[in-house]
């Protein structure tokens, strides 16, 4: 290339523009990738020290009347929680070993001792679910789906509470506002359910809830765990 | 060729800057396929048909075979839950070893499930 254009606003123009556009720039990459840090104290010191790399997902208790409630809201932790970076023990296969131990139901389940599970499923932490809310709420017009959940990891080797949380979704938060990212697309999804398809839908908005109370993200949401830590690092 | 003016490079620079801080790993860890819907066809509609759940999740295994993200955890633990259930031992124990392998964090609960199987294998023929 010999023959470059001449530029309107000549050669020192175009250096001013371009230092101007690197100061642009420079404040996009500082403003664009901070990352606001004013937690003021660790909300999980517990959670922090025990640095927990596997977790058993129980059965969910179903405080509500849909049955398919926590089928659900089981198959849907374990995305949200192998994406954290923490080691999800195979839920459908531990549902088996439990049933064929005679744990038949989710209470029975939770009441099982830490330090049996432990010894079967070799986890170091239990996740402790129950369902608020699951399914359609009708109004005048239309009917939405909800879903509430309620968690608790318990650290196995110990018995201490490493972390709690509540998160829900419901299909109506599209109306009125408009999010953005992963959720905001899963949230369109939801809405361009075929609305008959009731069960579809419930699955989906659990899947959002889901994704909020295990997404390790915010202020009080659990921290990241190892595998996710390990990939940061190798991308280094 | 004319040297590219200060601001240009700058320009590039900041531009490059801007990508290479911003940028994060893949957007999953996993590869997940469709293993979340197996799951829930298991979980929710008592099973399902296992041998077509079985196919679908080994497609998917080779397709992701040369990639770098690697199977999600408990994808071949689920597996060796659908051969069990078909009543393909071998494969299932392959399975579990598998699981093993990619995830130490199994082990317990493999061996677990690998020792009882093996039980219930010597117990079948005495």
């Amino acid at each position: 290339m010999t023959h470059a254009l001449p530029h309107p606003a000549g050669p020192r123009g175009l250096a001013r523009r371009g230092a101007l556009a690197l100061l642009v720039l420079l404040a996009g990459v500082l403003g664009g990738c901070a990352t606001v840090d004013k937690a003021p104290a660790d909300p999980w010191p517990a959670l922090r020290e025990a640095r927990p790399a596997s977790v058993l997902v129980l059965p969910p208790i179903n405080n509500t009347p849909d049955v398919e409630a926590p089928g659900s809201v089981m198959a849907q932790a374990v995305y949200p929680l192998a994406e954290a970076g923490y080691y999800v023990l195979p839920v459908a296969l531990v549902n088996e070993t439990l049933r064929s131990n005679g744990v038949q139901t989710p209470a029975d389940a939770h009441q099982v001792p830490i330090q049996r599970l432990r010894e079967v499923f070799g986890a170091d932490a239990a996740l402790y679910l129950e369902v608020r809310k699951f399914g359609s709420v009708y109004r005048v017009i239309s009917s939405d789906s909800e879903v509430a959940v309620d968690a608790r990891l318990v650290d196995l080797r110990d018995g201490r509470v490493l972390w709690t949380g509540s998160a829900s979704a419901s299909s109506a938060e599209q109306r009125g506002q408009q999010q953005g990212g992963i959720l905001g697309a899963l949230l369109q999804a939801v809405i361009e359910q075929v609305a008959s398809n009731f069960s579809e839908r419930n699955h989906q908005v659990a899947g959002i809830a889901m994704r909020r109370l295990l997404g390790a993200q915010g202020p009080r949401g659990l921290l990241p765990g190892p595998r996710a830590l390990a990939a940061t690092a190798a991308t280094r | 060729m004319t040297r590219p003016a200060w601001g240009q490079r700058g320009l590039l620079l900041a531009a490059a800057l801007m990508l290479g801080a911003c940028a994060s790993p893949p957007t999953t860890l996993y590869d997940w396929g469709p293993y979340p819907q197996a799951l829930l066809k298991h979980l929710r509609e008592s099973g399902g048909d296992a041998a077509r759940q079985a196919a679908l999740l080994e497609e998917q295994l080779q397709r992701a075979g040369g990639a770098a993200r690697a199977a999600p955890p408990g994808l071949h633990a689920h597996l060796a839950l659908l051969h069990t259930q078909l009543g393909n031992e071998a494969v299932a124990l392959r399975h579990l070893q598998a699981e093993k392998a990619l995830y130490p964090e199994s082990a317990a609960y493999m061996d677990f499930l690998m020792n009882n199987a093996r039980r219930a294998a010597r117990e079948a023929r005495p």
